[in-house]
């Protein structure tokens, strides 16, 4: 694997940057991610975050709205903002050397937006709209629904907001969703690309170095929600979501959970493909995945069948998930170190991807594991490892969300 | 990066494109068949075929395609439009002959009938599962209605009926018909050399069958027209409006692009600004899709089922007034540095070039590098929109909705 080479740079305000130089790429990407996210929401304020992410871009610093948006595309910058449950994300990609003037209009998007009010009735009316079109997928909707219901409260809230709190949405609780939040320390910015470090953090230092640190906000976590869920829909399949405990991704038995996983579910080989779908031709689209937070973590399902075949594809799959600890070969194992290498150096072809990768790190683990050592953590594991996390740590307890016109039965047994 | 092309003595075309820059190498097959080669009676036989073709060889069994490819790591796939179907795998350069011979050998499956029943329940399943996408419910049906009478009126996955009706000896003389080497190019981009890519190409293609399958092009005419699906407990609207657009063929096509960009892209475009930005819509797209002699401006519009009407108005009002004035010089050279740098970015990645090296050979047999591709963007004017906008309007020939009204004006 290349060398890579990564600097980190920890400003006095508590804002950290880290730099990734590329030198076989003609881009450079950038993201930046603010602890703004919907776990800070104040109860019964779901979507105060999503709302700010579409209000932050109309207009910032000396630039009205257009001006902003002209400003963006003649730099070429492919941006993007969106809320997660932990951070506001800012994330661009253009031409490396149109990267700083990138970064100056992003310090204005992130520290002196206008947030007219004027404008406030049309962001809601955009995600009153999203919101009412999710209620027509209901693909998309088992997905949030079943985070909702299997991740602790606050990270369980769906962090596009829902329709219920949308009425308690105003242009103060916006504000001060902004203004309580958006500080530099916590706040970490990755660069990845064909750039030079020592002028990236002169960039970044005019950008953001003066920039005043506040408190940091406090969470308290919450409670789960219920294990078995139905949602009435006149859908054409019947949409299921199955969650069950696995580990954060700071947790020293993440890379075997990762891999457990990808026994079930990574590539078109593996155990839920295989069996779902090639054998019984149940679904088209099946999978499970591992989502990995801070402080906790989950293995995420889903299956779609036709209303009647969907109990027979619920009751595969829990069967497959309970399998897992009767035995993994060692093809299955090796199929997965496979295919996690050939994604570590492909991420080597996309700076955007480099970017996030270097700044989520950053978080979640307080440092950078550099691609060779995932990959040496990959490549240690051995089957014995896996069953032994499999059998400490079982499928069972499954939390069971469908959507569709028939409620299904769960048989755990 | 370098151009390499050539073709071999039983016609298949071989391209690469050359890139020691690169960490991986992307490779795929390009077949000139889709939707618009079924007759009547087989109609989603070339997706489904694209399917059977995961189902493996006499060499190869169904557990083994899947299996090889993820052992060396492949990220793999195929796809099936109304034109083409592709397969494709991007891999690290070692792992280039196994994915090579892989690849090629599932361009002509065994076809096994128990295999062909069990893909056809998952055929069936994905057919149900798009039912449940209303916007893909409103593609379907627009496309359907704005090409009717022509090839290009028809399903891509076809229906549960026409699907569940396919016989497998259909399905065989389908593929004899079509997957011979004048309808198929082979290509590979990234990290690797034209001397491999030759010796695989000859190892592994050359004993495939000549031939082609003519497809007539001849350009569509639409009529236009209306349909209203009406589900009454949905909470949005979607509507899907068509009108013609330039053929593959045609020069105006750079043109016709990039207007789709200062119109109706998703950021920073009139329709955004007009629509998106006050929130009158969830969302406003103009899309410009080029196909085989023919060509369609598609706009997907999502909003509230009470504003329909209105907001038709504003999308009329807003192409009419592109159709009298066309678009200004700041808009063209705004959306110029946009789309210059969704290019470079692209290109970094050999899947990204891959895909634009297969459409250029099988539409023009023409190879355009990111350099020509840069110099034919920043050499377009205003004058060549409007001579785009002169001969192909934007305008709303064709309409289809999916939601909660019985009717709309149209």
């Amino acid at each position: 694997m290349q060398q890579q080479s990564i600097h980190t740079h920890h400003f006095p305000n508590g804002l950290m940057l880290i730099v990734e130089e590329m030198k076989d790429v003609q881009s450079a990407a950038f993201t930046c991610l603010v602890p703004a996210g919907s776990i800070f929401e104040p109860e019964g304020q779901n979507g105060n975050g999503s709302f700010l992410c579409d209000w932050i871009t109309r207009g910032a610093g000396d630039r009205d709205s257009r001006e902003l948006s002209a400003a963006l595309d003649n730099l070429g910058l492919q941006h993007n903002e969106h809320i997660g449950s932990q951070h506001v994300s800012f994330g661009g990609a253009t031409i490396a050397t149109r990267l700083p003037d990138s970064i100056r209009i992003y310090s204005d998007v992130i520290r002196r937006p206008h947030l007219p009010e004027d404008e406030f009735d049309a962001v809601r009316d955009g995600i009153e709209q999203s919101l009412k079109s999710l209620e027509d997928e209901p693909q998309r909707k088992a997905t949030i629904e079943l985070r909702r219901r299997s991740f602790t409260h606050p990270w369980s809230r769906p962090v596009d907001g829902t329709l219920e709190d949308l009425p308690n949405i105003t242009v103060d609780t916006v504000r001060n969703h902004y203004t309580s939040l958006f500080r530099p320390n916590d706040c970490i910015i990755g660069i990845a690309g064909n750039v030079d470090v020592m002028e990236m953090i002169d960039v970044v230092g005019e950008a953001f170095g003066d920039w005043q640190a506040k408190t940091p906000a406090k969470v308290t976590p919450g409670g789960t929600g219920p294990k078995r869920d139905f949602i009435q829909h006149e859908s054409s399949q019947t949409h299921i979501g199955v969650a069950y405990d696995s580990v954060s991704y700071p947790d020293p038995d993440y890379y075997t959970a990762w891999a457990a996983v990808s026994v079930l579910s990574g590539g078109m080989s593996a155990r839920l493909f295989t069996e779902i779908r090639e054998k019984r031709g149940l679904c088209y689209s099946v999978y499970a995945s591992q989502a990995a937070m801070k402080h906790e973590g989950r293995v995420l399902c889903y299956a779609g069948s036709s209303n009647d075949r969907a109990q027979e594809t619920l009751d595969v799959l829990l069967q497959e998930l309970k399998k897992l600890g009767d035995g993994i070969q060692e093809e299955e194992l090796a199929r997965c170190k496979a295919r996690a290498k050939s994604s570590l150096i492909m991420q080597q072809e996309s700076t955007g991807s480099r970017a996030g990768s270097i700044a989520r790190d950053w978080f979640l683990l307080g440092r950078v594991t550099t691609l060779q050592e995932v990959r040496d953590r990959v490549d240690e594991l051995t089957v014995p490892m896996l069953l032994d996390y499999v059998h400490r740590k079982p499928a069972q307890d499954f939390t069971v969300l469908t959507i569709g016109p028939k409620a299904l039965e769960v048989n755990e047994s | 990066m370098k151009f390499h092309q050539t073709t071999l003595s039983n016609g298949l075309n071989v391209i690469a494109e050359i890139n020691p820059a690169v960490h991986s190498v992307a490779c795929g097959f390009f077949v000139r068949t889709g939707a618009r080669d079924e007759a009547g009676e087989v109609n989603g036989v070339s997706h489904f075929l694209e399917h059977m073709a995961f189902k493996g060889t006499d060499k190869f069994s169904a557990d083994d395609v899947n299996r090889v490819f993820d052992e060396v790591g492949a990220k793999y796939n195929a796809s099936t439009s109304e034109e083409v179907t592709m397969f494709y795998g991007a891999i690290l350069p070692e792992y280039l002959p196994q994915t090579f011979e892989l690849l090629a050998s599932i361009l002509f499956p065994s076809l096994r009938q128990e295999d062909f029943d069990m893909e056809k329940k998952v055929i069936l399943e994905e057919i149900s599962m798009y039912q449940d996408q209303p916007m893909h419910v409103a593609y379907e049906h627009a496309m359907l209605t704005h090409f009717a009478g022509h090839p290009l009126g028809v399903s891509i996955l076809g229906s549960l009926d026409s699907v569940g009706a396919l016989t497998s000896t259909q399905m065989r003389q389908y593929h004899a018909d079509h997957y011979r080497t004048g309808n198929i190019t082979c290509v590979v981009a990234g990290n690797t050399s034209w001397e491999e890519v030759l010796r695989l190409a000859n190892q592994f293609c050359s004993n495939w069958p000549s031939g082609q399958h003519e497809r007539p092009t001849f350009e569509a005419k639409p009529v236009g027209g209306k349909k209203v699906v009406t589900k009454l407990n949905s909470l949005q609207q979607n509507i899907i409006q068509m009108a013609a657009a330039p053929t593959s063929q045609d020069e105006l096509r750079y043109a016709a692009e990039i207007l789709s960009v200062i119109v109706g892209d998703d950021s920073s475009s009139r329709l955004y600004w007009d629509m998106v930005d006050p929130g009158y819509v969830e969302s406003a797209d103009l899309g410009y899709h080029d196909f085989d002699g023919s060509g369609a401006y598609l706009t997907f519009l999502s909003c509230e089922p009470d504003s329909t009407n209105e907001n038709l108005e504003r999308l009329r009002k807003i192409y009419d007034q592109v159709n009298a004035e066309g678009v200004t010089a700041t808009e063209l050279e705004q959306a110029k540095n946009k789309v210059a740098s969704r290019v470079v970015l692209r290109s970094e990645r050999p899947m990204g070039r891959l895909s634009s090296l297969g459409g250029n050979w099988l539409y023009r047999q023409e190879y355009r590098s990111v350099a020509d591709d840069m110099a034919k963007l920043q050499s377009l004017t205003v004058r060549d929109i409007r001579e785009a906008l002169d001969r192909y309007p934007l305008c709303s020939v064709t309409t289809s909705t999916v939601g909660p009204l019985e009717e709309i004006a149209v």
